[in-house]
């Protein structure tokens, strides 16, 4: 329905990779190069965060990002404004990770139209499940975005009706627990793949959650659809600084050729 | 803003599910376990005899005759929950879940804790049940409450600090989400207010409801008549919605919920949520938050570890929005003056959230008449505030 999964599409092999950044770390401007540097580095999709001051699904990396960035006063108008200059030069497909309260603050429909506006794909919420989706896919629908769905090594048997609803893609979270890079992924992530294919045979599914080599993104790549990076990226962000495009960028052009390889 | 034609658990437009997909499944049996125990005799009869044998229940409804005399006005209730085992009214939720948790098969509780008081109910209970407990604190509550971080490890408990954000309640909460998510088989979240995803709000709720339960049939035993208002502090709110429940349907009585405005409403440094927050969704539940105009969580602020939360309860939400109940916000200054003020007149030394309802009894006792009737819970013992008021008056004390 949006840019998202034409991402998968136009992939070399029809895999994605897809890197995270929380918008406004280290500033809105590094954010900015990021995103065109990320896009010339081979990222197929890029996950957009808006900084949230209670950031629940999130590992000590991504919660310190998420505070630095609010230390910074990124704001949602700021972090558009910020996709706007970048609407410039560069056209990658971006999808926002943010928490339920900025866009229910901003407001649904107008969060939504903005996006749209923007040629943005739409949202992935941690904190909005299956049973609270609609309130928020029902807006982002009539703007022609969509509201990714997750499911989680716990989901069992609501991944066939998470998946009936899901559009843009399916989020495969990879491990219990909140954002962080892991040594090993033990989930039988093959089966929940299996299941959402079983039920939507066209619906992209990409893993996220743990994943931080190429080793680890190639495999993921390989039994579903693609594989999404943050804690990894969001740890090089911290140590660098304004310093950190140029290794970011080095870092997502070997995991893209990984998962574009497979 | 239509609510999804799924979710479950709603006040009126407040409520809901707002948490990670990893967790549904945990909150859904959780759900299924409390419907099958809460019908069941045995599980029933068990709880009440904790209530009864190991909390020391049913509570005192206590005529406070020297503040009557006092104020000048309507006849004063106290309803003490601070006489129950532990010093304040969680262990009635405590004793509740802890019991839950154990009949599902979970062999380990984790918590949060603003001031300790929840933390140490559940390492009461943990203790009691012979079963594995965790409380995550705010680094900063730590230090402010040293106290009853070792009165958790006498009882057997691990307490992990929070670094994380403020480093208090709020991020105590957020931090046992995340270890709840990532621990869930043995593992039963055992919140401490009518707060979070649905059913925690309606559980915690039910277990206090013990606290209006008895206060109805005492008063209306002592007095014949029901009171003319039920006063309680609120922070997240869950000993205001026990005492306010089985008076619900008596519209006669006024509810009244005494929010912590801090250093006042018209500053930032205030933790009343109804009074200056708006409409959000954060830790499980849709409801009124402190928040900026982007939708971020206020720091906020209240001499009270207790009611120092940026949320309410979503059936206070809704009580609220419907005009059922009153909220009210009571300053620090208010709520120092009230716990002073019970301590010397009746010999009762409030716990500071309790004070800021006794300030508002103080407050609208006089107004009345001496054929009215107020009952104000006091929903905890002050012992554990002895020291920060003494700070506050400009005594160096500390434990």
């Amino acid at each position: 329905m949006s840019c998202i999964a034409d991402a998968f599409a136009a992939s070399p092999n029809g895999k994605a990779f897809i890197p995270f950044i929380t918008a406004g770390d280290p500033t809105l401007e590094v954010t900015e190069q990021l995103v065109v540097g990320m896009a010339q580095a081979g990222a197929d999709l890029i996950e957009l965060g808006i900084p949230f001051s209670d950031p629940t699904a999130e590992g000590p990396v991504i919660q310190e990002a998420n505070l630095r960035a609010l230390r910074n006063r990124a704001t949602t108008d700021d972090v558009f404004a910020m996709v706007e200059r970048v609407r410039v030069i560069c056209n990658v497909p971006l999808v926002i990770m943010t928490y339920a309260n900025v866009v229910f603050s901003y407001g649904i429909e107008r969060f939504a139209a903005r996006q749209a506006e923007l040629g943005m794909g739409g949202v992935i919420l941690p904190d909005v499940p299956h049973e609270e989706k609609e309130e928020f896919s029902e807006p982002f629908a009539a703007a022609g975005l969509d509201v990714v769905s997750l499911i989680a090594p716990t989901s069992h048997e609501r991944i066939r009706a998470i998946a009936r609803d899901a559009s843009g893609f399916v989020y495969c979270v990879s491990s219990l627990g909140v954002t962080g890079v892991r040594s090993e992924i033990n989930t039988d992530i093959t089966s929940m793949v299996r299941l959402v294919k079983e039920e939507r045979p066209d619906l992209p599914c990409a893993v996220g959650f743990g994943i931080s080599t190429p080793i680890q993104a190639a495999r993921m790549a390989a039994v579903s659809d693609g594989a999404i990076v943050g804690s990894a990226i969001v740890r090089m962000i911290g140590e660098h600084g304004s310093s950190c495009v140029e290794p970011v960028c080095a870092y997502v052009r070997d995991m893209a050729t990984a998962v574009h390889s497979v | 803003m239509g609510n999804s034609s799924t979710s479950r658990g709603r006040f009126g437009i407040h409520g809901g599910q707002y948490i990670p997909e990893t967790l549904m499944n945990a909150v859904l049996e959780l759900e299924e376990a409390y419907d099958r125990y809460s019908r069941d005799p045995s599980f029933n009869a068990e709880l009440t005899n904790l209530f009864n044998d190991y909390a020391g229940r049913p509570s005192l409804l206590y005529f406070a005759a020297n503040m009557t005399a006092d104020l000048g006005g309507a006849k004063v209730y106290l309803k003490r929950e601070d006489l129950n085992h532990t010093g304040a009214h969680k262990i009635n939720n405590v004793l509740g879940q802890a019991l839950l948790a154990k009949r599902m098969g979970k062999t380990r509780l984790i918590a949060e804790t603003g001031a300790g008081q929840h933390g140490v109910a559940t390492a009461t209970a943990a203790a009691l049940m012979g079963m594995e407990c965790v409380v995550y604190m705010g680094r900063e509550d730590m230090r402010r409450q040293a106290l009853n971080v070792y009165r958790m490890r006498l009882l057997g408990a691990e307490v992990r600090g929070v670094d994380a954000g403020t480093a208090t309640l709020k991020d105590a909460v957020s931090e046992t989400f995340r270890e709840w998510t990532s621990r869930i088989d043995d593992t039963h979240y055992c919140l401490g207010s009518v707060m979070g995803p649905h059913p925690f709000p309606t559980i915690v709720r039910d277990f206090q409801a013990v606290i209006s339960r008895e206060s109805r049939a005492q008063i209306l035993a002592v007095e014949g008549r029901l009171p003319d208002a039920v006063l309680a502090c609120v922070g997240g709110g869950s000993n205001a919605i026990g005492s306010f429940y089985h008076f619900i349907p008596d519209k006669t009585v006024r509810l009244i919920g005494c929010e912590a405005a801090g250093r006042g409403i018209d500053t930032w440094e205030t933790a009343a949520t109804i009074s200056t927050g708006r409409l959000g969704i954060f830790h499980g539940m849709k409801s009124y938050f402190c928040q900026d105009e982007y939708g971020q969580i206020a720091p906020v602020y209240s001499i009270s570890a207790g009611l120092d939360y940026p949320g309410v309860g979503p059936e206070h939400a809704a009580l609220h929005d419907s005009g059922r109940a009153e909220y009210v916000a009571v300053t620090d200054d208010e709520a120092v003056n009230a716990f002073e003020y019970l301590s010397r007149t009746e010999g009762v030394i409030p716990a500071i959230e309790s004070a800021h309802a006794v300030a508002h009894a103080m407050k609208l006792a006089p107004r009345m008449s001496a054929d009215q009737i107020l009952v104000v819970t006091l929903s905890g013992r002050g012992d554990k505030d002895v020291a920060a008021i003494a700070r506050y008056r400009g005594e160096d004390l500390h434990e």
